[in-house]
């Protein structure tokens, strides 16, 4: 049953066997063998992610990959750490603090999440408004392919060996096989870090405040939203971290770099334009303390919403910046219309918006209004000049908006470059692309092992 | 009927242009859908493609029955300023990319090399990144997705106009730096900032030692350079080695650093150039890549940067060269022949460093390939990719080389 979910509580599937190798060895020899044997697998991480791409339907082989969880090198001279793929963030973000240094990407997650899990998913968090998501972060990789061979894409410095395939792999949703050594990039950590919340009495001037930033010129680590039934509901938790609860929206925001003057003067300007915009109150951490309270609250948002009802929906769309306000407003009008609480705590600075929505997935009736209000507020976003997912990924739960943002042929070709990868598609089958919506690529491989000799006339 | 005659009767007498001067003939569809008309049909003819932009960049030679230049296609559909986005077709020139997005208050964080009409196109298919990586990251950053036409003239779209993209798979980074091995790439949205409220440059001259040092201290002082590039004597047309900063962003942060940068390089040794003078450096050290007949980049971690220099000048001279030693990127200019590039590139291999050949006359880049030197299991993944986008093999690209 463990490995039944993650942390999407809308799916739910029992795999046949869940194998748990011990060693990168013992990983490699286990594909080899279902390869040998024709089965198909489905790697997994820490199953926190939120698409329900770690899923093994029947007949499908669930390999955890946690086991492997050694952080085999930190370079500090070269700024880069080299990990197995069951490695957790958080672990390697600590490892790397003694060398001054930091893996900036931070989900959410990040105490529990893998690297493997991170570099399948593409995934971002917060601090990803400055230093990038996975994919900035990941210089090289050994992919252990669905046939048992083995690929060493990308170099140590970045440059890569013909096309970048480190770059086609990360958020391929282990579609394209399994990371077995991951070389990632880390980051000095800052010198001077300033944490701000500013709370308005209305969503659309907060988001007229996260423009008015941005529009600046400058670019804060982290430009973090919660709306008053986020801010409540983690009030109302053990991470209360002294949100006003009669603020309609809060701003968190992190201005931080390697020069304290230049940091302290960027947040006396970030402060001047939060007040011009309508901020409430401008509120600094004054210790490390407060400024890890005010984080704790935005980070363990999601867990606090579990107080409001049996389940939640996280939900994960991106919209162009200026279109927040206006796209927040519609996701209100829905959540009426359909009688659900839903609360938004998002990366205002990215336009990734996680709508939650509080439920009871016992109740068919709640849950069939749950999966049409998702599929509106989709809608919103697309209808925006928006995406439906900015880092959770498509995994099960997205397959079916795949065809409103792509037409067959561009489907059709994501479903023949997994072909490239795995011609079986025997690596977590049934994800990401919705083949009944693709336009047909089968003439791209006319009946050749796509890993057969190159084209005479390739040069 | 000839492939002139067809072509014309195709995409009308408009898309066709003078001959390039190997006679080839050279098609500019003006649209989109044109270019996949073009290239669907060239893979139903069996006709060999060969792609160009503005011509200022590869060598216009490869052998092919037509060549394909995009320069036609040069809008500019979408500049949202308040979003820092932009959308433009792959043939506008760099030049006038930048000086509309400067209208708007918008800026790309890019430098490549090569002449300033060079075209976007270009830049992203070649991921020719110049001194700005340093500060802002190679092409592929900048890009939230492309259009692109395969070999037998399908349309695909990857990504999209938003800052953070995970649907899908991500086509996108397998067009930056393909070299139009997997399609001709029509339609770029681009990722922007602010124009820099504050930009300065200075400069420091001296051995290439003593500069690598400098160029240390000053990272290891926290300073944030937009650019630190150490440029041989000859292409910064200087009697010694120059270490450049250049410094971009807020007034705030731009200050911060200038005030750290005397301190870390031991007392305001630096010179500030005005201007029209940064301007003309950096103009003049992007413009060198191009003047000569071979240009190529290696990627290595930043420690080995002096062993890597190194050993180009002992292998091929360092004449005209210009690295990014933080960044690991040296990109060098001048003349070879197909052997010392194939031994330098099976030299770097052994060291774990890749080499991409980004220009060159065809026997040369056709003999060695732009890239060339693969990794385990990488050389089938490639074959494979361009069996799917190129499955007649219309798009004559030197990928491995013969």
């Amino acid at each position: 049953m463990t490995y039944a979910m993650d942390g999407l509580p809308t799916h739910r599937r029992v795999p046949d066997i869940v194998v748990l190798p011990g060693s990168r060895e013992e990983l490699i020899a286990v594909v080899r063998l279902l390869a040998a044997l024709g089965v198909p697998f489905v790697p997994r991480g820490a199953g926190t992610g939120l698409s329900g791409g770690a899923l093994a339907d029947e007949g499908s082989v669930l390999l955890v990959l946690t086991r492997l969880n050694r952080i085999l090198r930190i370079d500090r001279d070269n700024r880069l750490a080299v990990v197995e793929p069951g490695v957790v963030n958080a672990k390697l973000g600590a490892a790397a603090r003694p060398a001054g240094l930091q893996y900036a990407p931070d989900p959410s997650s990040q105490s529990a999440c893998t690297i493997g899990g991170n570099v399948a998913e593409n995934a971002g968090g917060p601090h990803c408004l400055k230093y990038g998501v996975t994919a900035n972060h990941i210089l090289a990789l050994e992919v252990l392919l669905a046939d048992g061979s083995l690929a060493e894409i990308g170099s140590p410095g970045g440059e890569s060996w013909g096309p970048d395939l480190v770059g086609v792999f990360v958020g391929s949703e282990g579609n394209f096989g399994i990371a077995t050594r991951i070389t990632v990039r880390l980051t000095p950590l800052p010198r001077a870090v300033r944490t701000l919340l500013a709370d308005f009495t209305g969503l659309r001037t907060a988001g007229e405040a996260v423009s008015a930033i941005i529009a600046a010129g400058i670019v804060p680590a982290a430009l973090e939203m919660m709306d008053q039934s986020c801010i409540c509901a983690v009030e109302d938790s053990v991470y209360a971290a002294g949100y006003p609860r009669d603020a309609a929206a809060v701003l968190l925001v992190e201005i931080d770099g390697r020069n304290t003057d230049a940091v302290v003067a960027e947040t006396e300007v970030v402060v001047d334009l939060l007040r011009k915009s309508g901020a409430r109150s401008v509120r600094s951490a004054a210790s490390e303390a407060e400024r890890e309270r005010l984080w704790q609250g935005r980070k363990k948002a999601f867990g606090a919403m579990g107080r409001l009802s049996r389940d939640l929906v996280v939900q994960d769309a991106v919209v162009p910046r200026s279109a927040l306000p206006q796209v927040l407003e519609t996701i209100a009008t829905i959540a009426e219309r359909y009688g659900l609480v839903v609360s938004n705590v998002f990366h205002a600075g990215d336009g990734n918006l996680h709508p939650n929505i509080s439920f009871d997935a016992t109740d068919p009736v709640l849950k069939k209004k749950v999966e049409a209000a998702s599929a509106e507020i989709m809608q919103a976003c697309i209808a925006a000049g928006g995406t439906i997912t900015g880092e959770h990924g498509v995994g099960i739960d997205k397959l079916r908006y795949m065809p409103l943002i792509f037409d067959a042929e561009s489907l059709g070709a994501m479903h023949a470059v997994r072909k490239v990868f795995d011609p079986d598609e025997r690596v977590n089958p049934g994800k990401v692309v919705p083949v009944h919506a693709c336009r047909e690529w089968a003439s791209a491989n006319p009946g050749a092992s796509p890993r057969g000799q190159p084209m005479a006339r390739a040069s | 009927m000839t492939i002139l005659e067809k072509v014309t009767a195709l995409l009308g007498e408009g898309a066709v242009l003078e001959p390039s001067t190997d006679r080839v003939p050279r098609i500019a569809p003006g649209s989109p859908d044109a270019v996949a008309l073009l290239l669907g049909t060239a893979h139903q003819e069996g006709w060999r493609v060969r792609i160009e932009g503005a011509g200022t960049w590869l060598q216009s030679d490869a052998p092919a029955d037509l060549a394909l230049t995009t320069r036609r296609l040069d809008r500019i559909p979408a500049i949202e300023p308040s979003d820092l986005t932009a959308t433009a077709e792959a043939g506008i020139g760099l030049d006038q990319l930048r000086q509309q997005l400067a209208d708007r208050g918008a800026w790309l964080g890019i430098d490549p090399p090569g002449l300033a009409g060079r075209t976007l196109g270009s830049v992203v298919s070649t991921a020719t990144a110049g001194p700005l990586r340093h500060g802002f990251g190679p092409i592929k950053d900048h890009l939230l997705g492309v259009t692109f036409v395969t070999g037998d003239g399908r349309m695909v779209q990857s990504g999209g106009r938003v800052m953070k993209n995970v649907a899908g798979y991500d086509l996108t980074r397998l067009q930056a730096g393909g070299f139009g091995a997997f399609g001709v790439i029509v339609l770029v949205h681009l990722r922007l900032r602010t124009l820099p409220r504050a930009d300065v440059t200075y400069v420091l001259e001296g051995a290439r030692e003593d500069l690598t040092q400098v160029g240390e201290d000053i990272a290891g002082a926290g300073l944030t350079p937009a650019a630190l590039e150490l440029v041989s004597p000859a292409l910064a047309r200087r009697e010694r080695w120059v270490l450049a900063v250049r410094l971009a962003g807020s007034p705030a942060l731009v200050a911060a650093d200038e005030a750290g940068l005397g301190a870390a390089s031991g007392g305001g040794r630096f010179s500030p150039l005005r201007a029209e003078e940064a301007h003309a450096f950096w103009m003049r050290l992007a413009e060198g890549f191009s003047v000569r007949p071979v240009t190529f980049r290696i990627g290595g971690v930043p420690t080995a940067s002096d062993e890597l220099l190194d050993l180009l000048q002992h292998q091929l001279g360092d004449e005209w060269i210009s690295a990014s030693p933080a960044a690991g990127a040296i990109r060098w200019t001048g003349d070879t022949n197909i052997d010392r590039l194939q031994r330098l590139r099976r030299t770097l291999a052994g060291l774990e460093v890749p080499l991409t050949l980004e220009r060159a006359p065809w026997p040369l880049r056709g003999a060695v390939g732009h890239f060339g030197a693969y990794r385990e299991g990488v050389g089938p993944l490639v074959a494979g990719l361009r069996r799917t986008f190129d499955p007649g093999g219309a798009l004559v690209v030197a990928t491995e080389g013969s």
